[in-house]
C-alpha cells in the first residue's frame, strides 16, 4: 500500500466507519423473552378492558386500548425491530418518524376533513349513519 | 503508483486507489419498502376510521365479533414473531438445522393464524355479513384480508428461504434474505397490533 | 367449438370482436398509422442485425444509464400520444360553436382528455423525470450505479407495461371517460361498467410498482453510495432535489396504489367503499386521492427545479447563491406538500374552518418557491451569462413559471376558487406550471446532459427554434384559457353555446400548432444532431466547464463510469477539482466489480401486461396463469446467486487509455 495522506485515511474512514455489518442490531434469548411477556399483557389488558366491560365509558375504555396499543408497538419497535437510533446511520430513526408523521396527518386529515364534509354535506345522527341502507 | 501519491499541502487526494466497497443497501431498503407499506395499511385505516360505523342497517361488530377467537389468532401471530426471533438468534449462532427448525415452527403458527382468520371470513360470509353487505364490513374485509394476504406472501416467502438456506446454507446472501424478511415479519405483527385494537376492540366498543 | 358461448365466454371473458373500433375513423387511421410506424422500426432492427444487442444490452441491461435513457425515449413517445389528444381537443373547442356539434361526440372527447391527462402525468412527466435522475444521480455522486441496478430495470419496464395497457385501450375496448383522476361515483361500476376505467387502474397499477420500487432504489443510492467525502451538504443540488422527490414518491405513491385498489374492489367485488348507497362515501375518494396528487406535483417539479439549479450555476459561471437555503428550501417544500391537499377540493363543502387552514397552508407553500426563484437570479446576477439551448428554458421557465404560480396563489383563497374551480382558469394554471416548470425542466435538462449520454451536442439552432416555438406556443395556448375562466367557462366541456367565446378558443388552438411545431423542431433537432455528430462531437466530457462529478468523465462514461472512486472536498466537486490540481490516473487500474444484465424484468413486466388484459376483460384462466407465472419467474430469479461479474483490469486499462489518447487530441 502506498503511504496513505491523512486526507484520504479521514474520507475512506468517513465513509466506512460502520462498514462491517451489524449495525442493525439483533437481538438475545433475553431481549426476545421480555419483549414477548410484555406483549402478552399488552395484550390482554385490552381485551380484558373490553370483554369484561371493565370501565362504564366506552370512550375511556377506548382511549386505553390505543394507548396500550401504541405501547405495544414501541415494544415490538424496540425488542423485535431492534430500532435504534443508530442503525443504518440513523437513517432507519429518520425514516420511521418521517413515516410516522405522515401516517398521523393522513389519519388525522382524513377524519377531520370527511367529519366536516359529512356535516355539511351528509348530515345525519349517528342512527341514521348505522341504518341508512 | 509512485505519480499519484498526493502532496496534501497543495493537492488533495481526489480518488481513492483501492477497491472501494459501498454499504450494502438492502437492509435500508427494505425498511424504507415496509414504510411504504405502513403508508397502504394507513389509507386502509384511515379508510376503517371514516366508514367503520356505516353499518347500512346491517350488522355490526358487537353482532359479529367473537373475541376470543381474535384473542387465539393474536397470539398465534406473536408466537410466530417469537420463533422467528429465535431463527434469527440460530442464524446468528450459524447453526442451519436449528435455524431451519425454527422457520418450520414460524411458518406453522403463521399457516394457523391465516387459517383462523379464512374460517372467520367464511363464517361471516355464511351468516350474509360479507364485504358487499355494507361500507363497514368492506372495510373490515379490506384492512384484514390485506394484512392476511401479506402474512400468506410471507410464508410463500419464509418457504422459498428455507428451501435456498437447505442448498446454499447460512451464505451471506440467505442472511441478509431472513433479516429482511425477519423485519416484514415482525412488521406484520405491528400492523396486527393496530387491526385488533382499532378495528376488533374498539369496533365491538361501538 | 367456437360456436359455444360459454366456451367462448370463459376463454375471452367480455372480450367481443365489438370492442374493436371499425367504425371510428381517427382509431382506424391511428393504427393504420401505427402499425405502418412498427412495421419501419421492426425492419430497421432487422436491417441493422440489432436485435440481438437490443436485447441483451438494452432491454436486459442494469446499468442506470441505459435505463434513464430508455425512460426518457418512453417519455418523448408517450408525449406524443398525449399531445395529439390536446391537439384533438383544442380543434373540437374551436370548432363546436353556433350550432356545430364539432367532430368528437361527448364520449370521444370525454375519453380523449382523461387519456390526455393520464398519459401526460404517468406516462411523460414522471417517466421524464424519473429518466434524468436516473442517468445523473449516480454520476453526480461518484458511483458505478444505483443501490439496486435489477430493481431499476424492473422498475422501468414495469412502468412501460403500464404505457402499453393504456395504449392497448386504444384499439381493443374504450378508455375511462371520468377525468385523469377518476372520481367515484362515475367511475364506479354502476355508472362506468365498461373497460375504460378497468384500464385506467391497472394501467397505473402496474405503473406505480415500478415507480415506488425506483423511489426506494434511488433514495438508498443517495443514503449509501456517495463518494467518501461527500457529505449531504457536499451533494449537488439536483441530487438533493432528487432525494427529496424520491423520498414523496415513496410516501405518497402507496396511497394512490391503496385507493386505486379500494376503487378496483368496488368494480370487481362489489364493496361499498365509495358508492353512493350501503354506507359507502365518494368524498373519501376524493379526499384519499389527493393526499397522493399533492405530493405526485411536487414530485414533478422538484426535479426540474434541481435541473435549474444545475444549469443556472453552469452556465453563469458562478456557485449557485444560497446552497444551504436552497437545501432548506427544497425540505420544506418536501415536508409542507402533505398540508395542502384539500385545496385540491374546496369547493366540495368542508366548511370554513377546514378551509382556511387548508388555503394558509397552500399560501405559504409558495414561498420556499419564490426563495429559488430568488436564489437563480442571485446566482444570474453578476455571471458570465452563456444563452445556450438549457439556459434559454432556465429563462423562459422564470417568466412562465412564475405566472403560474400566481395564479395558483389566488386559487388558495378558497372565495376565488369557489367561482375559479374546475373554470379553464384551473386549466391555464396547472398547465402554466407543469408546462412552464416540469416541461421546460426536462428539456433543459436533455440538452444540458444529452453530450454526456451520447458523446455528441443536441444541434442549438434547432433547440433554440424548439424553444421558441414552445414559449411562444405556451403563451398563445393558455393566456385565453385564463380569459376564458375568468369568464366563467367550464373545463371538460367539447361544444360550447356562446359565440363570443369562440376566438379564444381559436386563438389557443393557434398556439397549440405552434408548440406542435415546436415539438416537430425537437424531433429534428435529434435527427439533425445525429447527422451532424462529428462537428458537435463533446471529446472532453466536460462541453460546458460544468462543476459536478458528471462532467469529470468520458461522453459517454464508461459502463463502470468511474475507473477509481472519486473522492470529495467541497461542493461543486468538479470545479473544485479542476482549480486544484487533479490529475487523472493513468495507470493501476483495478478489476471492476458489476451487476450482470437480466431479462427477469422485462419478462416479469410482460407478464404484467397479460395479467391486465385478463382482469380488465374479465378472462379469469389468464389471470391466474400470469398471476402464478409472476410468482415463478420471481421466486426463480431469487434461485440466481450468481449475479455479478468483474471487468478485468485489462479492460479498464485499455478504456482509460482511449480517453487518455482523445483528451491529448485535444489540447
Amino acid at each position: 500500500m502506498s503511504s496513505q495522506a491523512p486526507a484520504h485515511e479521514d474520507a475512506h474512514e468517513a465513509h466506512h466507519g460502520h462498514s462491517h455489518g451489524h449495525q442493525a442490531g439483533h437481538g438475545t434469548f433475553k431481549s426476545y423473552m421480555t419483549g414477548f411477556a410484555l406483549s402478552v399483557v399488552l395484550t390482554a389488558i385490552p381485551f380484558w378492558l373490553v370483554m369484561a366491560g371493565v370501565f362504564a365509558s366506552p370512550l375511556v375504555t377506548a382511549v386505553l386500548v390505543m394507548g396500550i396499543g401504541a405501547i405495544q408497538i414501541v415494544v415490538h419497535m424496540v425488542f423485535f425491530l431492534h430500532m435504534n437510533p443508530r442503525s443504518e446511520g440513523g437513517w432507519t430513526m429518520m425514516a420511521l418518524i418521517f413515516t410516522i408523521i405522515i401516517v398521523a396527518i393522513a389519519l388525522s386529515g382524513s377524519l377531520w376533513v370527511m367529519h366536516h364534509l359529512n356535516t355539511n354535506m351528509m348530515p345525519m345522527s349517528p342512527e341514521m349513519m348505522k341504518n341508512m341502507p | 503508483m509512485s505519480d499519484q501519491t498526493i502532496d496534501t499541502a497543495e493537492k488533495p487526494e481526489f480518488y481513492l486507489t483501492e477497491d472501494h466497497h459501498p454499504e450494502n443497501s438492502t437492509n435500508l431498503g427494505f425498511w424504507l419498502y415496509l414504510m411504504s407499506d405502513c403508508l397502504i395499511f394507513a389509507v386502509l385505516f384511515a379508510t376503517h376510521g371514516v366508514l367503520g360505523r356505516n353499518y347500512a342497517a346491517g350488522p355490526s361488530p358487537a353482532d359479529l365479533f367473537d373475541l376470543p377467537i381474535v384473542a387465539l389468532n393474536t397470539s398465534m401471530l406473536l408466537f410466530s414473531s417469537i420463533t422467528y426471533g429465535f431463527a434469527m438468534l440460530q442464524m446468528e449462532r450459524n447453526a442451519k438445522a436449528e435455524t431451519l427448525f425454527w422457520l418450520t415452527v414460524t411458518g406453522l403458527f403463521g399457516a394457523a393464524f391465516i387459517g383462523l382468520e379464512l374460517y372467520e371470513f367464511i363464517h361471516l360470509i355464511h351468516e350474509g355479513a360479507g364485504p358487499t353487505r355494507s361500507a363497514f364490513l368492506s372495510s373490515f374485509f379490506t384492512l384484514v384480508g390485506t394484512h392476511g394476504l401479506h402474512v400468506t406472501f410471507g410464508i410463500i416467502w419464509l418457504i422459498t428461504l428455507m428451501v435456498q438456506v437447505s442448498m446454499h446454507g447460512l451464505v451471506e446472501a440467505n442472511r441478509r434474505r431472513l433479516m429482511c424478511l425477519s423485519m416484514f415479519w415482525h412488521f406484520l405483527d405491528v400492523v396486527w397490533i393496530g387491526v385488533f385494537s382499532f378495528v376488533y376492540l374498539l369496533g365491538v366498543l361501538g | 367449438m367456437f360456436s359455444n358461448p360459454d366456451l367462448l365466454k370463459f376463454v375471452f371473458g367480455r372480450l367481443t370482436l365489438d370492442a374493436i373500433p371499425y367504425h371510428e375513423p381517427i382509431l382506424v387511421v391511428t393504427f393504420i398509422g401505427v402499425v405502418i410506424g412498427a412495421i419501419a422500426v421492426l425492419g430497421l432492427i432487422t436491417y441493422f442485425k440489432f436485435w440481438g444487442p437490443l436485447w441483451n444490452d438494452w432491454i436486459c441491461s442494469v446499468d442506470h444509464k441505459k435505463i434513464g435513457i430508455m425512460y426518457v425515449i418512453l417519455a418523448v413517445i408517450m408525449l406524443l400520444r398525449g399531445f395529439s389528444d390536446a391537439i384533438l381537443m383544442r380543434i373540437q373547442q374551436a370548432i363546436a360553436f353556433n350550432g356545430s356539434e364539432g367532430y368528437l361526440p361527448p364520449h370521444h372527447y370525454d375519453q380523449v382528455f382523461t387519456a390526455h391527462g393520464v398519459i401526460m402525468i404517468f406516462f411523460v412527466a414522471m417517466p421524464f423525470v424519473t429518466g434524468l435522475m436516473n442517468f445523473v444521480v449516480p454520476l453526480q455522486i461518484g458511483a458505478r450505479d444505483v443501490s439496486f441496478p435489477f430493481l431499476n430495470n424492473f422498475s422501468f419496464w414495469m412502468t412501460t407495461a403500464g404505457a402499453i395497457i393504456i395504449m392497448l385501450s386504444l384499439f381493443i375496448g374504450e378508455f375511462a371517460q371520468t377525468g385523469w383522476l377518476a372520481y367515484p361515483p362515475l367511475s364506479g361500476a354502476a355508472y362506468s361498467p365498461g373497460v375504460g376505467v378497468d384500464y385506467y387502474i391497472w394501467g397505473l397499477q402496474v405503473a406505480g410498482v415500478g415507480t415506488t420500487l425506483s423511489g426506494i432504489n434511488l433514495i438508498a443510492t443517495i443514503v449509501k453510495m456517495r463518494a467518501p467525502g461527500m457529505t449531504f451538504m457536499k451533494m449537488p443540488v439536483f441530487t438533493w432535489t432528487a432525494l427529496c422527490t424520491n423520498v414523496l414518491i415513496v410516501a405518497s405513491f402507496p396511497i394512490l396504489t391503496a385507493t386505486l385498489a379500494l376503487l378496483s374492489l368496488d368494480r370487481y367485488a362489489g364493496t361499498n367503499f365509495f358508492t353512493n348507497d350501503l354506507g359507502g362515501n365518494p368524498m373519501m375518494y376524493i379526499n384519499l386521492i389527493w393526499i397522493w396528487g399533492h405530493p405526485e406535483v411536487y414530485i414533478l417539479v422538484l426535479p426540474a427545479f434541481g435541473i435549474f439549479s444545475e444549469v443556472v450555476a453552469t452556465f453563469s459561471g458562478k456557485r449557485l447563491f444560497g446552497y444551504a437555503s436552497m437545501v432548506y428550501a427544497t425540505c420544506v417544500i418536501m415536508i409542507l406538500s402533505y398540508i395542502v391537499w384539500l385545496h385540491h377540493f374546496f369547493t366540495m363543502g368542508s366548511g370554513a374552518s377546514v378551509n382556511s387552514f387548508f388555503g394558509i397552508t397552500t399560501m405559504i407553500i409558495s414561498i420556499p418557491t419564490g426563495a429559488k426563484i430568488f436564489n437563480w437570479l442571485f446566482t444570474m446576477y453578476r455571471g458570465r451569462i452563456r444563452y445556450e439551448v438549457p439556459m434559454l428554458w432556465t429563462v423562459g421557465f422564470m417568466v412562465t413559471f412564475v405566472i403560474g404560480g400566481m395564479t395558483g396563489v389566488m386559487l388558495a383563497v378558497p372565495p376565488a376558487d369557489f367561482v375559479l374551480h374546475n373554470s379553464l382558469f384551473l386549466i391555464a394554471h396547472f398547465h402554466n406550471v407543469i408546462i412552464g416548470g416540469v416541461l421546460f425542466g426536462m428539456f433543459a435538462g436533455v440538452n444540458y446532459w444529452f453530450p454526456k449520454a451520447f458523446g455528441f451536442k443536441l444541434d442549438p439552432f434547432w433547440g433554440k427554434l424548439s424553444f421558441w416555438f414552445w414559449q411562444i406556443g405556451f403563451w398563445f395556448a393558455f393566456m385565453p384559457l385564463y380569459v376564458l375562466g375568468l369568464m366563467g367557462v367550464t373545463r371538460r366541456m367539447s361544444q360550447f353555446e356562446d359565440p363570443s367565446l369562440q376566438i379564444w378558443f381559436i386563438i389557443a388552438a393557434f398556439g397549440v400548432g405552434l408548440i406542435a411545431l415546436g415539438i416537430v423542431a425537437f424531433l429534428i433537432q435529434i435527427a439533425v444532431s445525429f447527422m451532424k455528430r462529428e462537428e458537435l462531437r463533446d471529446d472532453s466530457g466536460d462541453p460546458w466547464d460544468g462543476r459536478t462529478l458528471e462532467w469529470s468523465t468520458a461522453s459517454p462514461p464508461p459502463d463502470y463510469n468511474f475507473a477509481f472512486t472519486p473522492v470529495v472536498h467541497d461542493h461543486d466537486s468538479w470545479y473544485d477539482m479542476k482549480n486544484r490540481g487533479y490529475a487523472r490516473p493513468l495507470e493501476g487500474f483495478r478489476p471492476i466489480h458489476m451487476p450482470k444484465n437480466t431479462g427477469t424484468g422485462a419478462i416479469l413486466s410482460a407478464i404484467s401486461v397479460a395479467l391486465a388484459f385478463g382482469l380488465i376483460w374479465y378472462m379469469w384462466w389468464l389471470v391466474v396463469v400470469s398471476f402464478v407465472g409472476l410468482l415463478v419467474v420471481a421466486i426463480g430469479h431469487t434461485f440466481n446467486y450468481r449475479r455479478d461479474f468483474h471487468i478485468p483490469a485489462e479492460e479498464v486499462t485499455a478504456t482509460e487509455g482511449k480517453r487518455t489518447a482523445l483528451l491529448a487530441e485535444q489540447v
